[in-house]
């Protein structure tokens, strides 16, 4: 058991002396945050369009003008001629054109309906979709304001957004990029270590002692485990301060759950320096790895949106399970009750992970 | 039966098709300073790998401070002292630093600790500078302070494997006085080295080649049997005829690729 | 054999006996791949509904059964109080509720207006704001279709009395008559697939090559190599070539990998894109190199590619994120980003199958980027040999 601690000990010295690995803990992680959760984002703003009205009546004016106000388009240009507009589409200058047609005024008076067209440019991403949905709710509020007063029958729908009520996407990001950053932390600086003492041969040096294996893990382990958790702080802070997350639950409890995950991270990270020699193999076999997990884990993209049989892999990957449970505490303000079964998950993986990792341990080559 | 400190009988490892060490059988008594020698490849390392609980055997026995390396080596951990050859301490920690990592894993009460850091401390010289950064020392002191640190717990055997490579001859010396003051506290040394002039300060030497003892026995009694005058000359004899063979993978000049590669 | 091929062989074979090493750099673009097909995908289908429906009536259980058979939408629980959602909105159980207030059917008949509730979670925006707008397009349907027996007898008085606008009690509806164009089927592979390739290219040429390179240094192996008769143009030459073909390869790779599995479109000329790729197989080569001459860690060498490269190339560049959606201190570094550029020429080649004559610029830019680099590295890395 002393073992433990004199072990530890020595790697917080080596911790505390490597300026190369702080800077991994404190620097690249803050910037990665700072970045990612600017970037990180499918908001709609300023979504340059075209108009080509072609009825120029002071109906389809007002539409142009409830476009043009509502925030998420910016009018590039209004061209006469369709030519024009589809140049700039091409040349993508534009992301969608909005087509008015000759008798857009004529018909809404004659029979209450009347078409506008909306070219959008897909290539752009999946923003496609959220423009159109966006143009087609500006449509339909224009067209509720030109209808009479009341229309029977009526339905009065309203509406509500529960947990993000500004929309603000970073809200949204910068619980699961922080998972990234523990993740990233936990396993690869751990893979990273041992197999640098590996590679430098000091790894030799204690298999020579009569330390156990579970000993030098957990002496391992403690420091990475206590910077990750270090970590995580460090992140909340800035998210705070910087973006002004929402901390809707509880924040030990957050803590607690990450206690668990970073076990798991840390067993994987081991597991990895088990089965490369070198460090390079180890960055190299970490950074698939990670990528692999951080793409199907819905930190990016939701998880309904994955086919199906990505969803149901994706159950088996702690990373899905963490940032689901990270979003809940955060942004849903749930309880323990709320994300028992992704939190047992985890503690069944870093049981898991943590045996075979230990299993596969040898201090004695066959 | 506690006089012998070390056996080994047919002692054999092979990787695949090749026999690094082949059917080798010794004994070192206790207090002994035997020389381990051969050229790079003979086999030697992974013989002492395997004595140390690095390396499982192939075939054979051996048993290292009474326990067997097959079932016991964990427990001969606990009384063996290691030196390798491409690293001894850590670098970015200081020597007293060092000296209390190694004395907690084996056990040493903080009492102990402090007293045979001083102890050492002042034997070495290195009392100024017990709390820099091992990395700042000159080689010959590292590697006199981690023989130190090898015995800190006082094991019954030491190994030491290459241990004076790349230092200067006064350190050399220096450093067999230490191995000498060692021997005579009663305390078993197993050297590998191929500077042949060494061999003549071992109590006996066995001389590996290609996997196999071609000579055992101390020098004087050797340089008569063979009717050489060195233990130079003698080893050119055993060693010429084996220099086609493919080098020992556990050989301690590391791979810079593939470093701890144990397979050829 | 010259010096330099003896150095390529020996590289070569370095990369084909590092059995772990190689097995990712094969893997990668595969995986990559198939990840961003399946995985990165923002389309939103089977919402997981809750329904509150404290007095079900049929005009309720219509509502109801219309919003089932919309297809997009799945009834995962009916309560019967709003204060029920909540476990269920926070175990992420249901995405939406639809909350009924009793007397549905009575008010809808007696012309009082009817109310109903749309809760959505809003967590992820996007989501959030579709989920929304199909639900109101279902309402939205049902509600038309109960007003057009009366709106037909109405409209045509309306014509007549010339403006049907302020008569008769109809509602206006513009409908919007969508063509997505480029990707008609707005299939999310056929979006990240150019993206893609520059991420791959990125791992490989920069991250990979700039920590081969340290690794030379820090095991000092580098050293034997500068003392040789290579020339320092040689042995970067000699260095970087494999990782060079194994990009190629990569982008080859994943090329026929949309094709084959996501049949993601390639309306342009394949030359020019395999062109371009060169260009930025070049520009993160040199990156790889500038990191590497800067620091003999291959910690730090990581650290530098991905901060430097893999970071911009994949968040700055448009591969995921809109470029247009980011704050404007971003959208401005973007500019400097070489994925931006060469996602935006891949894009154009594949999806909208247009030539230089639309991308000359970004091909200028992009080899301007190239050949700056590619001065700069060689001659940071001779620097760095006196």
């Amino acid at each position: 058991m002393r073992r433990i601690f004199f072990l530890a000990e020595a790697e917080v010295l080596h911790i505390l002396r490597d300026r190369v690995l702080l800077a991994q803990v404190l620097i690249v992680p803050v910037v990665q945050l700072l970045i990612l959760s600017n970037a990180a984002t499918f908001e709609i703003r300023n979504t340059p369009i075209y108009t080509v009205d072609l009825d120029r009546t002071s109906v389809s004016r007002g539409l142009i003008n409830h476009l043009a106000a509502s925030g998420h388009f910016q009018i590039v240009g209004t061209a006469p001629s369709l030519d024009r507009a589809n140049e700039a589409l091409l040349a993508g200058t534009v992301t969608m054109v909005v087509v008015i047609p000759h008798d857009f005024e004529v018909s809404l008076r004659r029979t209450g309906v009347a078409p506008v067209e909306l070219s959008l440019n897909a290539e752009k991403g999946s923003s496609a979709g959220i423009v159109q949905s966006y143009a087609s709710r500006v449509l339909a509020a224009y067209a509720t304001e030109l209808s009479p007063m009341r229309a029977s029958p009526s339905i009065d729908v309203r509406v509500r957004g529960r947990y993000n009520p500004t929309l603000n996407y970073r809200h949204y990001m910068v619980p699961g990029i922080l998972v990234a950053l523990v993740t990233m932390i936990g396993t690869l600086l751990t893979a990273q270590n041992i197999a640098r003492e590996k590679e430098l041969g000091t790894l030799e040096q204690l298999n020579v002692t009569p330390i156990t294996r579970g000993q030098f893990i957990v002496a391992k382990l403690l420091p990475f485990w206590v910077l990750g958790l270090l970590e995580l702080s460090l992140g909340l802070i800035v998210g705070k301060l910087v973006f002004d997350i929402p901390m809707r639950g509880s924040v030990p409890l957050l803590f607690g759950v990450a206690s668990v995950y970073l076990a798991v991270a840390l067993g994987i990270g081991l597991w990895i320096s088990a089965m490369v020699e070198t460090q390079q193999q180890a960055m190299f076999v970490t950074f698939f790895i990670i990528n692999i997990y951080l793409l199907m884990s819905g930190l990016f993209t939701p998880i309904d949106s994955m086919a199906p049989w990505v969803r149901v892999a994706s159950e088996v990957n702690p990373v899905r399970h963490f940032v689901t449970i990270a979003r809940a505490i955060l942004m849903k303000g749930a309880g323990p009750a709320e994300i028992v079964r992704p939190f047992l998950f985890l503690a069944i993986s870093a049981v898991v992970v943590l045996t075979i990792a230990v299993r596969q341990y040898r201090k004695r080559a066959v | 039966m506690t006089d012998i400190a070390i056996e080994a009988k047919d002692l054999t490892r092979t990787f695949g098709s090749f026999t690094a060490v082949d059917h080798i059988s010794f004994e070192v008594r206790t207090g002994e300073v035997f020389g381990f020698l051969g050229a790079n490849g003979a086999g030697k390392t992974t013989a002492m790998r395997m004595l140390i609980g690095l390396l499982a055997p192939s075939s054979g026995t051996a048993r290292v401070a009474g326990h067997d390396v097959y079932t016991e080596s964990e427990a001969i951990k606990r009384s063996i002292g290691y030196m390798s050859q491409r690293f001894s301490l850590y670098e970015d920690l200081t020597p007293r630093e060092n000296i209390r990592l190694y004395g907690g894993i084996y056990g040493l009460t903080r009492q102990q600790i402090r007293e045979r850091t001083d102890r050492m401390l002042a034997r070495l010289g290195l009392a100024g500078v017990a709390d820099e950064q091992v990395r700042s020392l000159p080689l010959g002191w590292r590697q006199k302070l981690a023989f130190s640190v090898a015995l800190v717990h006082d094991p019954r055997i030491v190994f030491l494997d290459e241990p004076t490579s790349g230092v200067d001859p006064i350190t050399r010396r220096q450093f067999w006085e230490l191995i000498y003051e060692a021997a005579s506290a009663g305390t078993t040394v197993l050297v590998t080295t191929h500077y042949m002039d060494e061999a003549e300060y071992c109590d006996r030497i066995s001389i590996m080649v290609a996997g196999r003892i071609g000579a055992i026995g101390t020098p004087a009694d050797l340089k008569k049997q063979f009717g050489v005058d060195s233990i130079d000359e003698l080893f050119v004899r055993l060693a010429r005829p084996a220099e086609k063979r493919i080098p020992d993978p556990g050989s301690p000049i590391p791979d810079p690729y593939f470093p701890s590669d144990t397979k050829p | 054999m010259s010096a330099l091929d003896g150095l390529l062989r020996k590289e070569g074979y370095h990369i084909l006996r590092d059995r772990r090493t190689l097995v990712v750099l094969l893997a990668l673009p595969v995986v990559q791949v198939v990840l961003f097909g399946f995985a990165i995908r923002t389309d939103v289908n089977d919402v997981r509904l809750a329904i509150v429906d404290p007095a079900p009536d049929h005009a309720t259980i219509e509502l109801r059964n219309r919003f089932v058979s919309s297809s997009v939408f799945r009834t995962v629980a009916v309560v019967s109080r709003t204060s029920d959602l909540d476990p269920l909105f926070e175990t992420g159980a249901v995405q939406q509720a639809v909350v009924f207030e009793s007397g549905f059917a009575s008010d809808l008949e007696s012309g009082e207006p009817a109310h109903i509730l749309i809760i959505s979670d809003t967590t992820e925006p996007n989501t959030g704001n579709l989920v929304q707008a199909y639900a109101l397009a279902v309402i939205d349907g049902y509600q038309r279709e109960l007003a057009s027996p009366r709106r037909g007898a109405s409209a045509l008085a309306g014509a007549e009395a010339g403006s049907a606008l302020a008569g008769a009690k109809v509602r206006v509806a513009i409908v919007p008559a969508v063509r997505m164009r480029f990707n008609p089927t707005r299939e999310s592979s056929n979006l990240f697939v150019p993206g893609l390739m520059a991420f791959v290219l990125t791992i490989i040429s920069s991250l990979m090559t700039a920590i081969s390179l340290t690794r030379e240094k820090e095991t000092g192996t580098m050293e034997a190599l500068l003392v040789s008769p290579l020339r320092p143009w040689e042995i970067i030459v000699g260095k970087v070539a494999p990782y060079l073909v194994i990009g190629f390869i990569s982008v080859v790779a994943v090329l026929v990998e949309a094709r084959l599995v996501f049949r993601v479109p390639l309306r342009g000329s394949v030359a020019l894109l395999l062109f371009e790729g060169g260009l930025y197989i070049l520009v993160s080569l040199s990156l790889g190199i500038l990191i590497s001459a800067r620091t003999s860690s291959q910690r730090v060498a990581m650290m530098g590619a991905l901060l430097v490269t893999m970071l911009p190339n994949v968040l700055l560049s448009g591969f995921i994120f809109p470029i247009e959606s980011m704050p404007a201190a971003l959208r401005v570094v973007s500019y400097a980003v070489p994925g931006r550029w060469f996602v935006q020429i891949a894009r154009g080649i594949m999806l909208k199958g247009v030539g230089l004559e639309y991308l000359w610029l970004e091909t200028l830019i992009l080899a301007a980027m190239a050949v700056v680099l590619l001065v700069a590295s060689t001659r940071s890395f001779k620097e760095r040999l006196e």
